[in-house]
């Protein structure tokens, strides 16, 4: 189903400049799936080797942090908004390390 | 004159070119100013620092600028004090207590950082600056920035300190209270960043930002006599401060200004709001981000970061120092705020009560060993939270204007 997703400044150059964009999918895992399709090489910058998100990527669902959520298997509904923040911002954790 | 050379990506060692971007574009890694210490060596000896003026840019070739500084001329170089009363009280030797509750114009180490981002905000040719801020910060861009001339958006959550609201008001920026907490305010903040060409001193400006909080370090490493203490405990919300004082007494070190860093770094949270110490405690270097508890339970705001930026870089250097890091209870906070009132005459507000108890409970521990050098980090002043002690101070004796009143009211009391 449709959702908007906001991206920061770094990955707009994979986007013609367009900070907000329209992406299909059930899950956040299925939106990242949907915008390296619309957009490749944007999963690389967003995921590591093993496909799961790098350690200073931090994503939004409706202003909530996916991780006081259910993570990449974080469920979408049509309209909902999500956000890629780079973590600089707000919280990291640390190479090889598991996300909580 | 600038030792400057570019910006590296913390994590991945990719270079960039001085601009207004704060992250890797590859990896997403924060990234950080590189200098060229051999040239910076040449000028920047014990000389020519005490011949230049008491500011924060007396150390600036290893600040990020390209030109001369403007901002700030009368910032940093704050007090450092020999605590001989709160070390007896603690039962401590050798005790220090660096003020930035004083720094000017705004009175707290904010006015460090923010002149060095303004001025370089200036350089890359913005107009408008912001931040997100729990207070202080919020009172730094605005005074900083009007005196820049530029225009200035500033967010805060609500519920601050009426202090900390008025003392950015003042100034006459455009204030923004923004429901919910910091780490909401700091997303939102991140997302305004993408879209409109405007410097947010800890968003884009951040990797120059952050460089300011080293002035801190230099300072106590000039001002103890060229050297690095044994300890040094500072309170940790987005993590920049802790980080950049290891790194400032590890550049004094490579400059040859001081001997090798034997420094243990403590850090210090309110049991509020705790995400780094949690992680310390753990073992762990994964900072799972954390919602503070509801403000109605907090004494503490300005520390009140669930998901702090730096954090990963705090454990890092508390790990290295072989430091540690504690947290303080609202009660100690307050207990802790009167004690160093009481002591020095300094009052702090609670981010540096939350130090101050954290120092004590190091001591009785034993992490801190009693007969060691040990520097607490006053960062900021008791004047902007009256609410955290207006009900635990006590009241003024009330008098009639007469001898009598005062001999039969006050000394017979």
């Amino acid at each position: 189903m449709p959702v908007k997703v906001l991206l920061p400044t770094v990955l707009q150059r994979l986007t013609n400049n367009e900070v907000e964009v329209q992406a299909e999918g059930g899950t956040v895992r299925e939106v990242v799936d949907d915008l390296e399709r619309r957009y490749p090489g944007l999963k690389e910058r967003l995921c590591d080797e093993t496909g799961r998100l790098r350690r200073f990527v931090n994503i939004y669902v409706n202003n909530e942090d996916i991780r006081h959520l259910a993570n990449e298997e974080t469920p979408l509904k049509e309209g909902d908004e999500v956000s890629v923040v780079p973590s600089i911002a707000g919280g990291a954790s640390p190479p090889g390390a598991q996300r909580e | 004159m600038s030792c400057v050379r570019g910006l590296r990506c913390k994590e991945c060692g990719r270079d960039y070119p001085i601009a207004a971007v704060y992250v890797c574009e590859f990896c997403f890694g924060p990234l950080e100013v590189q200098y060229n210490y051999e040239q910076a060596a040449q000028s920047m000896t014990r000389d020519a620092i005490a011949a230049r003026p008491r500011n924060l840019w007396r150390y600036r070739e290893l600040l990020p600028l390209d030109g001369e500084p403007t901002d700030g001329l009368q910032s940093g170089f704050t007090p450092f004090i020999r605590a001989h009363n709160l070390a007896r009280e603690l039962g401590v030797r050798d005790l220090y207590i660096k003020n930035d509750g004083v720094n000017f114009p705004t009175l707290s180490y904010k006015d460090r950082v923010v002149p060095v981002a303004i001025a370089k905000a200036k350089e890359l040719g913005f107009d408008t600056v912001g931040c997100a801020s729990t207070g202080n910060l919020a009172n730094a861009v605005a005074a900083h920035g009007a005196r820049a001339g530029l225009r200035r958006y500033i967010f805060i959550p609500t519920g601050l300190e009426a202090g900390k609201v008025m003392g950015t008001l003042v100034y006459q920026p455009t204030l923004v209270a923004v429901e919910g907490n910091y780490d909401d305010v700091n997303r939102l903040c991140s997302e305004i960043t993408n879209k409109y060409h405007w410097a947010f001193v800890n968003v884009n400006m951040r990797p120059y930002y952050t460089e300011g909080a080293k002035t801190y370090g230099f300072e106590v490493g000039e001002q103890l006599g060229w050297r690095a203490p044994d300890n040094l405990v500072c309170p940790v919300a987005g993590g920049t401060i802790l980080p950049k004082i290891w790194k400032s007494f590890h550049e004094l070190e490579r400059l040859g200004l001081i001997p090798s860093v034997r420094t243990r770094m403590f850090a210090a949270q309110a049991a509020t709001c705790a995400p780094v110490v949690t992680a310390v405690h753990r073992g762990s270097d994964i900072i799972p981000p954390m919602k503070p508890a509801p403000l109605a339970e907090s004494v503490d705001t300005s520390l009140r970061i669930g998901n702090p930026a730096d954090g990963p870089y705090v454990v890092q250097a508390v790990r290295q120092s072989d430091g540690w890091a504690e947290m303080a209870t609202n009660e100690e906070i307050i207990a802790a705020m009167q004690l160093l009132a009481r002591t020095e005459g300094i009052w702090t507000e609670t981010a540096g009560g939350t130090t101050l108890a954290v120092a004590k409970k190091l001591i009785e521990q034993g992490r801190i060993r009693r007969d060691e050098t040990t520097v607490i980090c006053i960062t900021g002043n008791g004047l902007k939270t009256l609410e955290a002690v207006r009900e635990r101070l006590g009241k003024p004796i009330p008098i009639a204007a007469t001898l009598a009143a005062f001999e039969e009211r006050v000394l017979g009391a």
